[in-house]
């Protein structure tokens, strides 16, 4: 609570969780080798789903488009491997649901060569024609969010972009696919950042890095190419930096306006990651057939950091790396805003940085909920300066209309903060979650 | 490895918490307290002891059975009552009849924590309220104080903690003047490092200025309490009664009399800052820690008693929901603060 001298610019308020990433953080990038059946949803992004382009019987090519985008706020699906496609239809959603998908047999045999397209060259590409080859490789945020990057890119009518950021922040315990794609990419990082800065038309770009990542910033500046107008700038170890309007604040020292875009302020991030992957394709005209996961946890014996081509089932990456038999509670992404599964049927997609497997001794007993005491903890800890605490009372009282009116509930994004402190084990973030939802179907009748 | 029909878990998250409980706060306030209560008995002996004894055992006991009389199960282990517990024991005079400690402590546990509605729920800090009861019932033996380093302070109990309920209690040694009350009623100053060492008569746990601060140092490095109501308090009585003093030097005492006498550091420290009964937000405490200094400086230099402190934190605790109403954190990315309409 007291102010402590800060050497590195950050947000105001925020959490400190164990950082757990010493598992991983040391490991090399490896490939991972293909599942027997690859699982595709079409929907592996934010948007409208992908169409199928092919049928079932048809021989594939990896690196081929299984399916198409459908209008703008879409991204197209590339074959994971060369086999054929033995069916389309229900595939297992990760919130639990069946969604529409496509089952790919790899050929055992197949060399698995990547299928080159129509490269996007950088010199003589318009910023539309570059817009348009991010979303023709499948592009979407590679940090979790899978929002569609080529929209990112576009700002909205009287909106311009001035600053880009590149987002390696990777704020959330445990996940070091960031880190590791900063320390051995560098080289597609800067290749992907000329075609977003020519993209966005930005002037200069900044790229944010937390002080426990010190030697990818080293890296990444040592290896500034010396005609970029970019800036490595790192940022006080502090969840949810990675946040984006967490980490404008840092670089920028602006606030997004309340329900605004970063362009309001100017400003575009883009995860590192996806800038390196913009990098990495598009000068060959390929599309998004893998990438960087984080497998660790206690319950997981051969932690590390794999390039898994997308579609991989959970439950054939799992035996790979050898998951404990006392495995008790397995989430995609970060411990902190990352969704526990409730099957390992689910598969691997674009928007997958991580999975954490928890033993019985991390996920504990059930903690005694206490009323809230008041202490305040919610309030330093909320990176948007909510009330939780007020939030939550009112939560209980079922009053959304006053939280959302009075109490800007639906600034909130998620961050889970407020629970992580509570001491009286209050589920707030959980119950804002349920009372957003509840509001936001309220107000669309 | 998992196997087909393994039982997965779910949750949602965040699946990992900071292991901040409420019972440990509670637990570690307890602590902190423990030097106060240990110089306590040393300066008035078992009389101190009894007297802690006694507070904490009847808010235990009180509690217990209102739990139970609800039908609902014990709270005891979330710690609270054992803090009212021990901070009403503190604000007693050492020689209280003990029947009346435990009076108060029933009526500390029961109407100031129950009747709201338990722990979390409570306007008033219940120690507080409990206190503020006897002080009305029995005003004299409230306000009758036992001298410090009674030479038969650890041979025997005063005859007074012994009173029979509801008779007069027999005061059997000499009583003291707490500081305080000499320079109102008297205009008799107490020597600076009697004042300062706690070798004063007084409440059994609010002559061990300094211990207290200690403690809550601790509380504040544990981020187990907002420095900022008691920095407020003492810095708002020290400069109110700084002014005054310059003005007046014969008619107001001077500003470190002030800060080392009554109930001030015991109740800027550890009764001000009751979590339950305190604003949420930093600005919130700030005005809330002055709103206290303010009284307390105004009560004890014109108000009708020698100390303020109880009323004065009692009276800001009502003021605190209104705090929390007035000033709420500002959003991020909007110019207003929560709690009016966006």
């Amino acid at each position: 609570m007291l102010p402590l001298r800060q050497r590195y610019p950050t947000f105001t308020h925020g959490v400190h969780p164990p950082e757990s990433k010493d598992d991983t953080r040391a490991l090399g990038i490896r490939q991972f080798p293909f599942a027997p059946v690859l699982v595709i949803p079409l929907s592996q992004h934010i948007g409208k789903p992908a169409v199928p382009v092919v049928r079932e019987g048809e021989e594939v090519v990896r690196g081929q488009v299984l399916a198409r985008a459908d209008g703008f706020v879409s991204v197209p699906q590339h074959s994971p491997a060369s086999g054929v496609v033995r069916r389309i239809g229900l595939v297992p959603g990760i919130a639990g649901k069946m969604v529409t998908g496509i089952y790919l047999e790899p050929y055992p045999g197949s060399s698995q060569e990547v299928a080159e397209g129509e490269p996007c060259d950088l010199a003589t590409a318009s910023p539309g024609e570059i817009v348009a080859a991010i979303q023709a490789a499948g592009i979407v945020g590679l940090g979790g969010a899978a929002f569609p990057t080529h929209v990112k890119l576009v700002p909205p009518e009287g909106k311009s972009i001035d600053t880009l950021i590149l987002n390696g922040v990777e704020c959330e315990p445990y996940l070091t696919t960031d880190h590791r794609v900063m320390l051995e990419q560098p080289a597609d990082v800067y290749t992907g950042l000329r075609y977003l800065l020519k993209a966005t038309g930005a002037a200069r770009a900044l790229i944010g890095i937390e002080a426990n990542k010190l030697d990818a910033a080293e890296t990444l500046q040592r290896t500034v190419p010396q005609d970029l107008p970019v800036a490595v700038r790192v940022v006080q170890v502090k969840y949810p930096q990675g946040a984006e309007k967490m980490l404008i604040t840092a670089l920028l020292g602006k606030e997004v306006p309340s329900r605004g875009l970063p362009a309001d302020v100017g400003a575009v991030v883009v995860n590192v990651a996806t800038a390196a992957e913009i990098g990495r394709l598009l000068p060959h005209g390929r599309g998004i057939q893998e990438r960087v996961v984080t497998l660790t946890g206690p319950a997981v014996r051969r932690k590390g950091n794999y390039r898994i081509p997308v579609g991989t089932p959970l439950r054939f990456a799992l035996e790979q790396v050898e998951v404990s038999d006392d495995v008790s509670r397995v989430f995609l992404g970060g411990p902190m805003m990352g969704q526990a599964l409730s099957s390992l049927d689910i598969p691997i997609t674009k928007g997958t940085s991580g999975f954490v497997a928890f033993t019985q001794a991390e996920t504990g007993a059930q903690r005694k909920e206490y009323a809230c005491i008041h202490c305040a903890y919610c309030v330093d800890a909320c990176p948007i300066h909510l009330n939780p605490s007020q939030l939550g009372l009112l939560a209980k009282i079922a009053d959304y209309e006053r939280m959302a009116d009075e109490f800007h509930l639906l600034d909130c994004f998620e961050c889970g903060a407020c629970s992580y402190v509570c001491p009286s084990h209050i589920p707030l973030v959980q119950r804002f979650r349920s009372a957003k939802a509840l509001v936001r179907e309220q107000r669309s009748r | 490895m998992a196997k087909a029909g393994k039982t997965l878990e779910i949750g949602t998250s965040p699946h990992i918490a900071s292991g901040a409980s409420v019972d440990t706060i509670m637990r570690h306030v307890v602590y902190a307290l423990l030097p106060v209560c240990a110089f306590s008995v040393y300066v008035f002996g078992l009389a101190a002891l009894v007297t802690l004894a006694a507070a904490v055992a009847s808010c235990l006991v009180t509690e217990h059975l209102l739990c139970r009389w609800r039908g609902a199960a014990s709270t005891l282990g979330d710690w609270s009552t054992a803090v009212t517990g021990v901070i009403y024991g503190l604000t007693l005079p050492p020689a209280l009849p003990v029947w009346m400690v435990v009076l108060g402590g029933v009526i500390a546990v029961g109407v100031g924590k129950f009747l709201f509605g338990g722990l979390g729920h409570n306007a008033f800090n219940p120690a507080l309220v409990g206190r503020a009861f006897l002080q009305a019932a029995f005003p004299v033996a409230m306000t009758t104080w036992y001298p410090a380093l009674e030479a038969d302070r650890f041979v025997g109990l005063p005859a007074s903690s012994l009173t029979f309920p509801f008779a007069t209690p027999v005061y059997d040694v000499l009583t003291g003047a707490t500081p305080l009350a000499a320079m109102k009623f008297d205009g008799e100053a107490t020597a600076a490092l009697d004042l300062a060492t706690g070798l004063t008569a007084g409440s059994t746990g609010e002559t061990g200025g300094v211990l207290i601060l200690a403690g809550g140092l601790y509380l504040i490095a544990r981020q187990m309490m907002n420095w900022r109501i008691p920095l407020a308090i003492l810095a708002t009585v020290f400069a109110l009664s700084g002014v005054l003093h310059l003005v007046a030097p014969a008619d107001y005492p001077g500003p470190v009399f002030m800060l080392f006498t009554g109930g001030l550091m015991l109740g800027a420290v550890f009764m001000a800052t009751d979590m339950v009964a305190s604003p949420m937000t930093n600005a919130g405490c700030v005005v809330y820690g002055v709103l206290i200094g303010a009284l307390v400086v105004v009560i004890r230099l014109w108000g009708g008693m020698p100390e303020g402190v109880m009323y004065a934190i009692l009276l800001a605790n009502a003021v605190s929901p209104h705090i929390d109403n007035l000033i709420q954190p500002r959003v991020y990315g909007t110019r207003k603060a929560s709690g009016g309409p966006s």
